[in-house]
């Protein structure tokens, strides 16, 4: 179906697209495309040595983050993370500028160029991180929901992990926690199919994690991550549950990962092969949401050429942000570890 | 003055900072229901409500978690643990989440968090059980490690402990909770990072704390006086991390002569430490090279025969102080 002819697009989606407001539903594809263009810029700059250590990047998975957090939760909602963080971070509002900075080892960035890429912080738009132990900040999270309801509050806490972070014992520990407390976390397990090189199949006893909810007495479902309706509609009703109740919900969100594990890694190899990865790149949560905003005439080609000029720009003055910025003076690595005020 | 208990002091501590403040709570194992596995915590579900007295599984590195979490959105936890043996399950909780998150935040998230219980070997308990952890959780910056050996410094350090806005790790002795002691009447705090001196000397420096200090030090020290007919100078640091150098130096500028004690294994301990300090900075005041007294390097025995031999006592301090003295 061609949409270039539609000059005045509705401003209301059909019940395809849920009714959504087209700014709403344009805020995301654009939130997508940032973390997509942001992800390929750090990639490049990680390959002429910039971005130094692990960086694990988000390609394939972007709906996830973006129908999560942009989409289903409020601004002052809570979200953590594991160490695969950009593009959750650029969904909370984390400033791209920052992120980009911080992977460069700046002053400017998120964490003063004390964390690196696993470890994105930022206290304005309550994200707690960027978490680079598997599964050591899943007890966190629930941490993070008994404060909420501790002080009687009506937020709730996104903790993202990976399928391979299913198999700890944090994991186990604070789904058990979560649940016997009935706190209002939701873990969100980012099934991309591969812990690193080893399929689920090959770590887990149960293939289908949200059964592992079972054993905690706990909500779960299974979630298209290639689709960011679906994340939209499973974490939104999630955290609706989560506010009205404090209880806990485990989503398993089937996506996938189109680079390697981490900067250092083949995109495919001895784990998986050229052709599955192929396969499932048919399946581009972008490219999926850019031809059903056309398929409903909500936007043209010429918005998507515009869209990615934006970003491309965007993703421009993050780089010319981070270089021109400077490293973090000597004196700074005193400083951050110990809070010098106490006793009140 | 009145006198109290040791478990005594901890439970006026946590009930006067639960007034005090309300973001403060307190959850471990057996710490509401069954009031306290060693009383600690005897009253405070009645007092408190179970909002703030929470039982939780046996799960240390999911309640520390939770402990960090909430901590990180402003509460002020205390996390018991039934001994310190069993925080090894939640080491990576302690040493990657509670003592990093400050640093690796970039100081966007502190962790004001409390976590505290017995630590050190009791009787006949094993080697699992038994273990002095405080040079293991002093290695890491972002943690101060607290161990009180008398019960004015146990409530005095447990309400800066819970007013410290950095992650602490407070290690008492099961031994030491029926120990009797005067606290002063009122509000007082004792600061952290802070020593005292125990009782003044002119020929011998002898640095311990904790059990260790309160149950086998001071009573070595009444025999070595009277046997040597010397004059010993006792430190209590009562802070392994931030540690008083500047209390023990003073000392040993006065004594020329160091004797730590402690029931850690001595490869990387406390004492180690300390006598890397010391000789740096009072070399040419020592007139003996410092001498450690420690546990044997073995993981601890079950067998009383065995178990004493290992610990410190009273015959491997009697030997320390007369090297340091050349009186062999």
């Amino acid at each position: 179906m061609n949409s270039t002819a539609i000059a005045i697009p509705p401003k209301q989606s059909g019940s395809r697209l849920l009714g959504l407001p087209r700014e709403t539903l344009l805020s995301w594809y654009e939130d997508m495309l940032l973390v997509r263009r942001f992800e390929e810029k750090c990639a490049q700059l990680y390959g002429m040595g910039m971005i130094m250590g692990f960086c694990h990047l988000y390609n394939g998975q972007e709906a996830v983050s973006t129908g999560a957090i942009k989409g289903a939760i409020n601004p002052d909602d809570y979200v953590i993370t594991a160490y695969r963080d950009h593009g959750q971070a650029i969904s909370k509002g984390v400033n791209p500028k920052a992120i980009l900075a911080e992977l460069l080892g700046k002053y400017t960035g998120t964490t003063k160029g004390k964390g690196g890429s696993m470890h994105i912080f930022d206290r304005a738009t309550n994200f707690l991180g960027g978490h680079a132990i598997v599964g050591g900040h899943i007890p966190i999270a629930a941490g993070v929901a008994f404060a909420i309801k501790y002080r009687g509050e009506k937020k709730v806490c996104l903790c993202f992990l990976g399928d391979g972070a299913t198999n700890i014992g944090a994991f186990h520990e604070g789904l058990n926690l979560a649940g016997l407390w009935k706190l209002p976390v939701i873990y969100i397990i980012e099934n991309n199919k591969y812990g690193m090189g080893t399929a689920v199949e090959r770590a887990s006893a149960v293939e289908d994690l949200y059964k592992k909810a079972y054993a905690y007495n706990m909500r779960s479902e299974v979630v298209n991550g290639m689709d960011v309706l679906d994340v939209y509609q499973k974490v939104k009703a999630a955290a609706d549950h989560a506010r009205a109740t404090y209880e806990p919900t485990l989503l398993e969100i089937e996506t996938y990962r189109f680079r390697g594990h981490s900067m250092s890694d083949p995109v495919s190899g001895h784990y998986r092969t050229k052709e599955e990865v192929e396969r499932l790149k048919q399946s581009d949560p972008i490219i999926h949401l850019a031809e059903t905003l056309k398929e409903e005439g909500m936007i043209s080609d010429q918005y998507l050429d515009e869209a990615e000029e934006r970003i491309k720009q965007i993703v421009q003055e993050c780089v010319e942000f981070a270089e021109n910025s400077p490293e973090p003076p000597i004196d700074e690595l005193w400083k951050d570890v110990y809070i010098e005020r106490s006793g009140e | 003055m009145a006198i109290v208990s040791l478990r005594e002091a901890l439970n006026q501590a946590i009930d006067e900072e639960m007034a005090r403040d309300e973001r403060v709570y307190l959850m471990g194992e057996e710490v509401a229901n069954y009031q306290g596995a060693y009383k600690v915590s005897q009253g405070l579900l009645q007092k408190w409500g179970p909002k703030r007295i929470l039982d939780t599984p046996i799960a240390e590195a999911g309640f520390a978690g939770i402990g960090i979490g909430s901590a990180m959105l402003g509460l002020r936890p205390i996390v018991e643990f039934m001994t310190w043996n069993f925080s090894l399950v939640a080491y990576d909780q302690i040493v990657n989440n509670a003592a990093k998150m400050l640093s690796m935040s970039g100081g966007n998230f502190s962790v004001p968090v409390v976590f505290r219980g017995p630590g050190g070997a009791a009787h006949g308990l094993g080697a699992t059980h038994s273990q002095a952890l405080e040079s293991v959780y002093s290695h890491f910056p972002g943690l101060k490690v607290v161990m009180p050996s008398t019960c004015k410094d146990a409530k005095g350090l447990l309400k800066s402990a819970i007013r410290d806005d950095n992650p602490i790790v407070f290690i008492e002795s099961e031994v030491m909770y029926g120990d009797k002691g005067e606290i002063p009447d009122g509000e007082y705090t004792i600061p952290i990072g802070v020593g005292e001196v125990k009782k003044e000397g002119t020929d011998v420096t002898i640095v311990s704390w904790s059990k260790t200090l309160a149950h086998v030090v001071l009573k070595a020290v009444d025999v070595l006086q009277e046997e040597l007919n010397i004059s010993i100078e006792v430190i209590d640091p009562r802070t392994i991390r931030p540690m008083d150098y500047d209390l023990i130096v003073s000392s040993v500028k006065k004594t020329n002569r160091l004797v730590i004690v402690e029931e850690g294994w001595p490869f990387a301990g406390v004492g180690a430490q300390i006598s890397h300090e010391v000789a740096s900075r009072a070399f040419d005041e020592l007139d003996a090279p410092v001498e450690r007294v420690t546990q044997e390097d073995v993981p601890l025995p079950y067998a009383h025969g065995l178990e004493i031999r290992s610990l410190p006592n009273l015959d491997k301090i009697r030997a320390a102080v007369r090297k340091v003295l050349y009186l062999d």
